[in-house]
């Protein structure tokens, strides 16, 4: 079995409204130092050992947990973090 | 001439969709999104909701519903799709109409009336003159429209923007008119053909002159009309 971290964000240029309010957020508590906040997601994935398991991993990205239209996704496969069962 | 309303785990506009074609006088039932036949229908409505809790992303999961691969087949062979607000992102998220939708700028959940402009469209649902304002609630959270300006440009070229968020008066203001940030103002889209239409509003709800008023009867009686050849 294999972990992989997946980290979906939006695509450059396109507006992240949770990023720019939290920017706005931390401004207003006085860290005037903030100049960007991108919020994205975090998915961990655990799969069985197969033949093409990297490129159905991209597959998955690709159908369910990224929107190609709007986010780009990085996958990450985890090294000696899991443990079966 | 029959409306099948797809019922999704966690649709909760569908009652209101099927309430709202009663009322105007025509034959509407319920479609389970397990069924995969859609025999018997001839316009298909995509309802409100909050389908598969909004998990991943809005639509993301009910666009692999069994019924959605039927819908898609349906909208192939020129039969009328209808996606309001849910269902809006369901068509977009099975790419049955283009861009996606992001959270509202501001974060905030949004409920309220607002004024639409109809836009000069290839919209087979459209009843109304390019240029007349509806006055319909919105209901969402994830309304704000987006694609890239080429496909927005295509869009424009082939009539796919339907309906705009404007003022009161139909203008829009220079800073943007969509209470939820969307992209141009965007409100609802069809595909080139026509017959697939979304929009985050809800005609539904403005059907009955005693609950709100009428502007959202001339989507339903149009699709009749032309699909009786009128």
């Amino acid at each position: 079995m294999a972990r992989y971290e997946i980290f979906v964000t939006y695509k450059k240029g396109i507006f992240d409204p949770p990023g720019a309010t939290a920017a706005r957020a931390l401004t207003s508590l006085g860290y005037s130092e903030v100049e960007d906040v991108k919020i994205g997601k975090y998915i961990t994935l655990d799969v069985a050992d197969g033949p093409d398991e990297a490129a159905r991993v991209r597959e998955m990205c690709d159908k369910l947990l990224a929107n190609p239209v709007i986010e780009d996704y990085r996958i990450v496969e985890a090294q000696g973090s899991v443990s079966a069962g | 001439m029959r409306f099948g309303v797809v019922r999704f785990p966690g649709s909760n506009c569908e009652q209101d969709v099927v309430i709202a074609c009663r009322y105007l006088g025509f034959d509407v039932d319920y479609i389970w999104h397990g069924d995969t036949d859609l025999a018997g229908f001839d316009a298909v409505v995509l309802p409100g909701g909050f389908s598969y809790g909004d998990y991943i992303r809005t639509g993301a999961v009910a666009r692999f519903s069994p019924v959605m691969g039927e819908v898609v087949r349906f909208a192939e062979r020129g039969g009328p799709v209808l996606g309001i607000c849910n269902g809006f992102q369901i068509l977009t998220e099975a790419h049955m109409l283009p861009g996606a939708m992001l959270r509202n700028r501001g974060l905030k959940f949004i409920c309220e009336t607002v004024p639409l402009r109809v836009e000069e469209s290839a919209c087979q649902w459209t009843g109304v003159p390019a240029g007349t304002v509806l006055r319909i609630p919105i209901n969402h959270n994830e309304g704000n429209y987006t694609c890239d300006p080429e496909t927005l440009a295509a869009m424009e070229a082939a009539g796919q923007v339907v309906l705009r968020y404007c003022e009161p008066d139909g203008t829009r203001a220079p800073g943007g008119s969509a209470p939820n940030g969307a992209f141009d103002d965007i409100a609802g889209i069809c595909n080139e053909r026509g017959n697939v239409f979304g929009l985050m509003p809800h005609p539904e709800r403005v059907v009955d002159p005693e609950a709100n008023g009428t502007d959202g009867q001339t989507f339903f009686t149009r699709i009749v009309e032309r699909l009786a050849g009128v």
